[in-house]
């Protein structure tokens, strides 16, 4: 049977994490190699950073973060964040990424994930969706959040998957950073509407919205990122907890 | 010994090459090649594939001699080849992922779309499954029945001779994930992105 994944992400900002696990026995907090190693030891089925450099300048570092944390963790690696073209994906996927997301590019021109899943694979393909609700309706928002494109978001999601999309990760612009749990509504809506699999993210603060987002929203994949920092919880207590109810996990 | 991993632009194989490297440390030389003579001379090799079936098949086509050469390793030679993903799915004689293709047709049988079952199963198969082990394949030497295994595909080999199988994963229906045939080897999923359980079946293999 195949198992729901727990995915831990990393804020990565010029190469450094801004956010991480406040381990005693950790050398250097912000090292974001560092730190996907203790996850993927721990149980991570997979590792997400997430680039949230602001300067073209330093754009770069996130190349050798990739490059040195394939060759310490051997689960799946997942990095996103300023994604812009081909040649950005061919480039991360070159120093080690096995998938690449991609938001605003998407967005503004869904010609890159046809090009892109032809090149290299649907599988190595995730659209990220950023939406806020508003009335009845999900909208996508770019640009890490600022800017609203009036799109439809469930509408976008099926579009995705027919451009080439291998997998969507859908996070809520209204739950993001609250801790009050995944907006379950717009990720079963989205689950339903689309074939390839949805990663939930946004909003978790306990174990239970990790269950929430698998038997609620019918997502395939839970990623958090808060609750794995300061060592509130590790990834082994929250598969654990997912296993305790029912939820088929790697353990 | 020299293990080569065959490089013929068929996608991402940055991971294969980490993993190969991490389980051979300095006591294997690792290449990574489309060089015949040295494809030749190896004593092991690796076919990764990434993308489509017919993406992987055109990108070995356009080396001249390159499916010439790995005939001869593996057929004629009879040396050891492990395939990964599309890597093993073109062990076939036919794919009909994007249109048909003719496959290498060393393990007899087609590569089609895995049923979805009305949409009952999300496509792609991606993530961890259990492998229900069915055949004492040297791949497994040391790994436990119903490890879990990394999975990315949509598509599945359907070998005609069920004998050639050494693994099945639960998804829609028993696919076929892993497949022993003489000196030929393939796993659908990924060892290289498989954790620990999926270095020692590298360590296997490289030991072999």
């Amino acid at each position: 049977m195949l198992k729901n994944r727990i995915i831990p992400c990393l804020d990565v900002k010029n190469g450094r994490v801004v956010k991480g696990i406040n381990f005693v026995d950790l050398q250097d907090a912000g090292n974001p190699v560092e730190q996907a190693k203790i996850y993927s030891d721990g149980g991570a089925d997979e590792i997400c950073f997430l680039d949230i450099t602001a300067s073209n300048e330093n754009r770069d570092t996130i190349y050798d973060v990739v490059e040195k944390t394939s060759k310490k963790c051997f689960v799946p690696l997942t990095v996103g964040g300023g994604v812009r073209s081909v040649d950005d994906i061919n480039k991360l996927l070159n120093c080690g990424a096995d998938k690449v997301s991609i938001n605003t590019a998407a967005v503004q021109n869904s010609e890159v994930v046809v090009e892109s899943s032809k090149k290299f694979g649907s599988q190595c393909i995730v659209v990220a969706i950023d939406a806020k609700k508003n009335a009845d309706k999900w909208q996508i928002f770019t640009h890490g959040g600022r800017n609203n494109t009036g799109i439809d978001a469930i509408e976008f999601a099926s579009k995705m998957e027919s451009s080439g999309a291998g997998e969507l990760l859908v996070t809520s612009m209204d739950r993001d950073g609250t801790q009050v749990g995944y907006d379950i509504e717009l990720m079963s809506k989205i689950s339903s509407k689309v074939n390839i699999p949805v990663i939930a993210s946004g909003g978790v603060g306990n174990l239970d919205h990790l269950v929430d987002g698998i038997k609620l929203g019918n997502a395939s994949a839970v990623l958090a990122a808060s609750i794995f920092h300061y060592g509130k919880h590790s990834v082994k207590e929250a598969k654990e907890y997912l296993d305790s109810k029912g939820i088929p996990v790697r353990i | 010994m020299n293990v080569t991993i065959v490089d013929y632009n068929s996608g991402n194989i940055s991971s294969v090459i980490n993993s190969f490297k991490e389980v051979a440390k300095n006591k294997v030389n690792i290449e990574v090649t489309s060089d015949l003579s040295k494809i030749k001379s190896s004593d092991k090799v690796v076919l990764p594939g990434q993308g489509s079936f017919k993406s992987c098949v055109d990108a070995l086509n356009n080396i001249n001699g390159l499916a010439d050469t790995l005939n001869e390793f593996a057929i004629s030679n009879k040396k050891p080849l492990l395939g990964i993903c599309v890597g093993l799915q073109m062990f076939a004689d036919i794919g009909y992922e994007e249109t048909e293709t003719k496959g290498l047709g060393w393990i007899s049988g087609k590569v089609s779309k895995i049923d979805n079952q009305n949409g009952k199963y999300k496509l792609p198969h991606i993530g961890w499954n259990e492998i229900n082990i069915t055949k004492n394949s040297k791949i497994f030497k040391n790994i436990e029945n119903k490890s879990h295994m990394y999975f990315v595909h949509s598509y599945e080999f359907v070998p005609e001779d069920k004998n050639v199988i050494s693994a099945t994963t639960d998804y829609s229906s028993d696919i076929v994930c892993s497949v022993e045939k003489g000196n030929i080897f393939g796993t659908q999923f990924h060892p290289e992105k498989s954790d620990k359980i999926g270095l020692k079946i590298i360590d296997n293999f490289i030991n072999l």
